[in-house]
């Protein structure tokens, strides 16, 4: 009975702290930039809306939007990555290293060109469209060589080989493009969060946060699945239809992102090991909503070192996660290893 | 014909619409134990997923409580039927009582969360498999059979009427093994829970299992009581063992003994003469037995390992053939050994075999 306890002031503690981290970055976001805007200040064009039309503008036009799509994107992501990762049983799988990402990149940079061509204006629907197909596409391969390989490292390498051949798709495609239809791709092929819209912010919200539901849902089976597929089943869980919602769900969250932010590194590993490891639980139930506060945490808190760090230039994203991303996953395997 | 609590009917099984085993017949009665044995890659699991739904079947049927099995949504089937496999698990930072808990999955409400009334449940099945002590430790830091008792604590915990073990004993020494199987033995007759499982171990197979099922080639090649079922001749042609014995009586499995002229002469009875049978088949020495009557414990061994034996009827009086036989031998034998007789009133003309070795083997050591 003891145990039952000490976990949910485990559970609570850390829920605690990264609800406590979730607001210290959204202030410290908002705060920090080439203008400095104080406390006092945010919170009356925050709460009250009245403030300089500069600073309003400033943190209502760009900071906050950005800010926002930083928290639902890298939620979003990191979920990806753990849908990933247990449906293949794998702790290093997820959308980047399965070449998932790169597929959607892929597809979105065709669509971008084309409709820029046709109508110099591309609509947030139509990318994630665009990124879901090609989310789809990277799945297919690696399910249908998952059909002939059973070896986990060869999955994970074949996955990676795809988002090279993708990534290199891209890039012929950038290169013989037309200057005026790739401006906004190349910023985005690299990652970032800049130059978000409230009219993304809203439908990336109501994508993700739809997806989240039905992902919370799950919570249940998904708790099965982590003691293998010949237990899940004898549980009661129609096998066939599990394994088709898990990754679609998976492939909407990383089709967003990425339609909206490109391929984004390493968050989609990292961020549901270190939570998984500190709530000291694999219960879908804490880590889904655990995995997804951390990742928009984390995603915040590398926007704003992209942002800062060398300011006035802005760093891609990727820049960032991946110097915090990789070095945990080497962690993450020696510990493995260690483990065994 | 009557239809049993689980009736297979002309069932075929196999991978890909290939089907590896056909035309399974049988019927189950309520609280059995039924025994799958046979030859490694045979198709024991093959059989059981197929019966466990992880496979599809690929013809026949199977009815279970009077209902079409393969018909029956798998949240209901979850009720009626656990499952305890072969597939190795590590879940991530689970407790075995967090593993154990999976088995409420069917009763548990839509996230899972478990009632008081399950979490007594989950401690019940802990302690029918004796594994109370587990509860807090993380599965992936226990030994294989402590592993493997909890993996039957969640089956026991999802409150089957059927339970279905693929090879449960595999990793499990001795004591484990007995452990496990009495706890199935229990379950069955106590609770009327149906067991089917393979076992690779034939003789636990035969203490345990109420019919047993023997796979081999395409088809099911005998299944019936184990009375039945353990000839020397069945098992035998079943694992093709063309060196070695398997003793019916006691599902015990002997190597095969060293033919040839006999080099010893082994003077035994009630089982003293065991431990020196097994010495002198170690060291690959052909020897002669006796006078062993047929119902001595010696000679249940004897007969697989020596090269020759004399014997005699049961309780009667040792013969004179017997006695001249026995004493041609020992002439033959380079050394006569002594392994301790016991003498009755039946049995005195031992006796004499006893002073000759005597005789001869203190000439032996003048010499």
């Amino acid at each position: 009975m003891d145990i039952r306890r000490k976990r949910k002031m485990r559970y609570s503690l850390v829920f605690g702290i990264l609800i406590l981290a979730f607001g210290v970055i959204i202030v410290l976001n908002i705060n920090t930039g080439n203008v400095q805007i104080s406390i006092p200040d945010i919170l009356k064009i925050l709460f009250l809306r009245k403030g300089g039309e500069v600073e309003y503008n400033i943190i209502w036009r760009i900071r906050l939007p950005r800010l926002l799509m930083a928290a639902i994107l890298g939620g979003a992501l990191s979920l990806s990555g753990f849908l990933l990762q247990t449906f293949f049983a794998n702790p290093i799988a997820g959308p980047f290293i399965l070449g998932i990402s790169s597929g959607a990149k892929m597809v979105v940079a065709l669509t971008m060109i084309y409709f820029m061509e046709r109508f110099s204006h591309v609509s947030s629907s139509a990318l994630i469209i665009a990124a879901f197909i090609g989310s789809l596409i990277s799945i297919g391969f690696i399910l249908l060589m998952s059909r002939k390989v059973n070896h986990m490292a060869t999955l994970l390498v074949a996955g990676t080989m795809i988002g090279y051949i993708c990534s290199a798709i891209t890039d012929f495609i950038v290169t013989f493009a037309e200057d005026t239809d790739i401006v906004n791709l190349h910023g985005w092929s690299q990652g970032s969060f800049s130059g978000m819209s409230w009219g993304n912010v809203k439908v990336a919200f109501l994508v993700v946060g739809i997806t989240f539901l039905c992902t919370f849902l799950m919570a249940k089976p998904i708790g099965a699945f982590q003691m293998g597929e010949g237990y899940a089943q004898s549980m009661g869980i129609n096998m066939k239809v599990f394994r088709v919602v898990l990754i679609l769900l998976s492939s909407i969250f990383s089709a967003c992102v990425t339609a909206f932010a490109g391929p984004i590194s390493f968050v989609g590993i990292a961020v549901p090991f270190l939570i998984k490891k500190t709530l000291g639980s694999a219960n879908p139930l804490v880590v889904i909503p655990g995995t997804f506060l951390g990742g928009s945490v984390f995603c915040m808190m590398c926007d704003l070192i992209a942002r800062m760090a060398f300011a006035p230039t802005e760093l891609n994203i990727s820049t960032v996660t991946s110097i915090f991303g990789a070095p945990i996953v080497i962690f993450m395997m020696l510990g493995r290893k260690k483990g065994k | 014909m009557e239809k049993q609590y689980v009736q297979i009917d002309n069932l075929s099984v196999g991978y890909q619409g290939k089907a590896l085993i056909h035309d399974i017949c049988l019927g189950i009665r309520k609280g059995e134990i039924v025994t799958l044995i046979g030859p490694n890659g045979s198709g024991k699991s093959t059989i059981l997923k197929t019966i466990t739904r992880q496979l599809e079947k690929l013809g026949g049927n199977v009815t279970f409580a009077e209902k079409d099995l393969y018909k029956l949504p798998f949240k209901e089937l979850a009720k009626k039927m656990a499952v305890v496999l072969t597939e190795r698990v590590r879940p991530e930072l689970m407790t075995c009582y967090d593993v154990v808990a999976t088995g409420r999955y069917p009763y548990t409400g839509y996230m899972g969360i478990l009632s008081g009334k399950d979490e007594q449940k989950v401690y019940e099945s802990l302690e029918t498999v004796h594994a109370e002590e587990l509860a807090e430790r993380p599965f992936d830091a226990i030994s294989d059979g402590q592993r493997q008792r909890i993996l039957l604590a969640r089956a026991i915990c999802q409150e089957p009427e059927l339970i279905v073990l693929d090879e449960p004993t595999s990793f499990l020494d001795i004591k484990y093994k007995l452990e496990l199987l009495s706890i199935l033995r229990n379950m069955a007759k106590k609770k009327g829970i149906t067991v089917i499982m393979s076992l690779h171990e034939i003789d636990l197979a035969q203490k345990i299992s109420d019919k047993i099922i023997c796979v081999r080639g395409d088809t099911i090649r005998w299944y019936g009581e184990p009375e039945k079922i353990f000839k020397e001749d069945i098992i035998r042609e079943l694992y093709e063992m063309h060196n070695g014995y398997f003793d019916t009586s006691f599902g015990s499995i002997e190597l095969p003994g060293t033919c040839g002229v006999p080099e010893v002469f082994v003077l035994s009875s009630c089982g003293n003469g065991i431990p020196v049978y097994r010495k002198l088949q170690k060291e690959q020495v052909p020897f002669a037995a006796g006078i062993l009557y047929t119902n001595d414990i010696d000679y249940q061994l004897a007969r697989y390992l020596a090269a020759e034996v004399v014997t005699e009827k049961p309780f009667c009086e040792i013969s004179d053939q017997a006695i001249a036989k026995a004493l041609k031998l020992m002439r033959g034998c380079k050394k006569i050994m002594n392994a301790g007789v016991v003498i009755g009133d039946c049995n005195r003309k031992m006796q004499r075999l006893i002073d000759e070795a005597e005789r001869v083997n203190s000439k032996k050591s003048k010499v």
